[in-house]
């Protein structure tokens, strides 16, 4: 079968992008393939692990479950695109730095982009409502414990 | 590339939409939230040569209330029931199942119609939609019909949708005055399938007698399991704790489950007697409380 090509524009983290891509090409492998962030990490690629969650037009989901063309005209937010220009980390990706909440790093990703989103419509959550809202993300490094340390500090740093 | 090739093409309407799983019948898929069918195709155990993506059909989207039922667009997304207070108040059993629908991303995603027609026997939705007795609307490019859900599953993975056809919405008839209902599962982590759930819903009459009960289970068969005759015993009756045992033990010799790598079949059968003392107990709590 001819590969079955599709031209999309979307914006990825404020800037926009054009390619030319196969339909079967999934948004998870186009961030990394095609656009060179690497920041999105791709575990299980099959909606299980949530190393890979992005947001799309505001919202976590998988990037392994979306298909590149289905993106077109979309918001697109990655871990790259969470820290400030200046370099400023996000309160989340400090407070994860400050709470060792990372080893290896692989799931890390996925977990700041989840959990940004979480914060951003949970300003004031109990740490039941943050274990609940990481059920969809694999860690094996830390035992998630540090993890819900970082998530708790960081919405208490930005309640200010 | 995880999935194998396939044409793509995005449906501008519902009649495109239709008009191209005519045109290509089994060999096509629609794509809705993907939940599904993506991790299927990335491990290419589903390899359709025709992917339909429904996603920006947005007549297929939305909840819309009805004398004595309300209807729901297949292409609603589990986040958009979650975030509808009014249905979740209205069918606190879907309300109460929801979270337990994998994780927040899954369900930023995922969709009700997609749900429905996937069909996994071990999914929430199906067994509500028949503890319920939910409607389906399924259209195809030259007719449509209404399915109950009673006869909409047919097999593990497998439902009386034809080659040509879509679930484009589903019909959730009000609960009757004075209903109680209660979900409960049993996972072996939040958010994996379920090794035994029960959706349970009973209705009592003026007397405070129980009047209609209705039970179904999810994760111990080939499609979800109508256990709602477990309860024959309890209709007319107010019914106490040695009662609703004797209806959870009449509902565990209805059931066949095939056990898995997480529960044996009697475990799986051991649990769905207790979800379902429990559930009903709950249900019947909650009506008499007025919640």
């Amino acid at each position: 079968m001819d590969a079955d090509r599709h031209e999309i524009t979307l914006s990825v983290n404020g800037a926009s992008y054009t390619r030319r891509i196969e339909a079967r090409l999934l948004l998870s492998d186009f961030l990394r393939h095609d656009l060179g962030l690497a920041g999105t990490h791709v575990g299980c690629e099959h909606g299980v692990c949530g190393a890979c969650t992005i947001l799309l037009d505001g919202e976590p989901v998988r990037s392994c479950l979306m298909l590149a063309v289905q993106a077109k005209g979309r918001e697109v937010s990655t871990v790259e695109g969470l820290a400030g220009k200046d370099g400023t980390y996000h309160p989340l990706q400090q407070a994860m730095h400050d709470h060792h909440g990372l080893q290896c790093g692989y799931c890390t990703p996925g977990i700041l982009m989840t959990m940004a989103a979480f914060l951003d419509e949970n300003a004031a959550p109990s740490e039941d409502d943050i274990r609940e809202a990481l059920s969809g993300n694999l860690c094996r490094c830390t035992g998630y414990q540090n993890i819900v340390d970082a998530v708790m500090t960081a919405a208490i740093r930005m309640r200010g | 590339m995880k999935p194998a090739p396939f044409k793509y093409i995005a449906a501008a309407s519902l009649e495109h939409a239709l008009s191209l799983k005519e045109e290509h019948g089994d060999e096509a898929k629609f794509l809705a939230g993907g939940q599904s069918l993506i991790p299927a195709m990335n491990f290419r155990l589903a390899r359709p040569a025709v992917v339909i993506d429904i996603n920006e059909i947005e007549a297929l989207a939305g909840i819309c209330a009805q004398a004595g039922a309300v209807l729901v667009g297949s292409l609603t997304r589990y986040r958009a029931l979650q975030r509808d207070e009014v249905f979740a108040r209205q069918f606190p059993l879907i309300g109460e199942a929801l979270p337990h629908i994998a994780h927040p991303q899954i369900r930023n995603r995922g969709t009700i119609g997609g749900n429905l027609s996937h069909a996994d026997p071990a999914s929430e939705l199906p067994a509500i939609a028949l503890a319920l007795r939910a409607r389906f609307h399924v259209r195809s490019a030259k007719r449509e019909r209404w399915i109950e859900a009673a006869d909409f599953f047919t097999g593990a993975l497998t439902t009386d949708l034809q080659p040509d056809e879509m679930l484009v919405e589903i019909e959730w008839p009000s609960p009757k005055p004075r209903s109680g209902s209660c979900f409960m599962e049993i996972a072996r982590r939040r958010g994996d399938f379920a090794i035994a759930g029960v959706a349970a819903m009973v209705t009592l009459d003026k007397r405070d007698k129980c009047s209609e009960i209705r039970l179904a289970l999810c994760g111990v068969g080939e499609t979800p399991v109508d256990a709602s005759a477990a309860a024959d015993g309890l209709i007319g009756q107010s019914p106490g704790e040695q009662a609703i045992c004797e209806a959870a033990a009449v509902l565990q010799g209805m059931v066949e489950p095939a056990g898995n790598v997480h529960a044996t079949a009697d475990y799986q059968r051991h649990v769905a007697g207790v979800l379902a003392e429990r559930a009903l107990t709950t249900a019947f709590e909650r009506v008499r409380d007025g919640r």
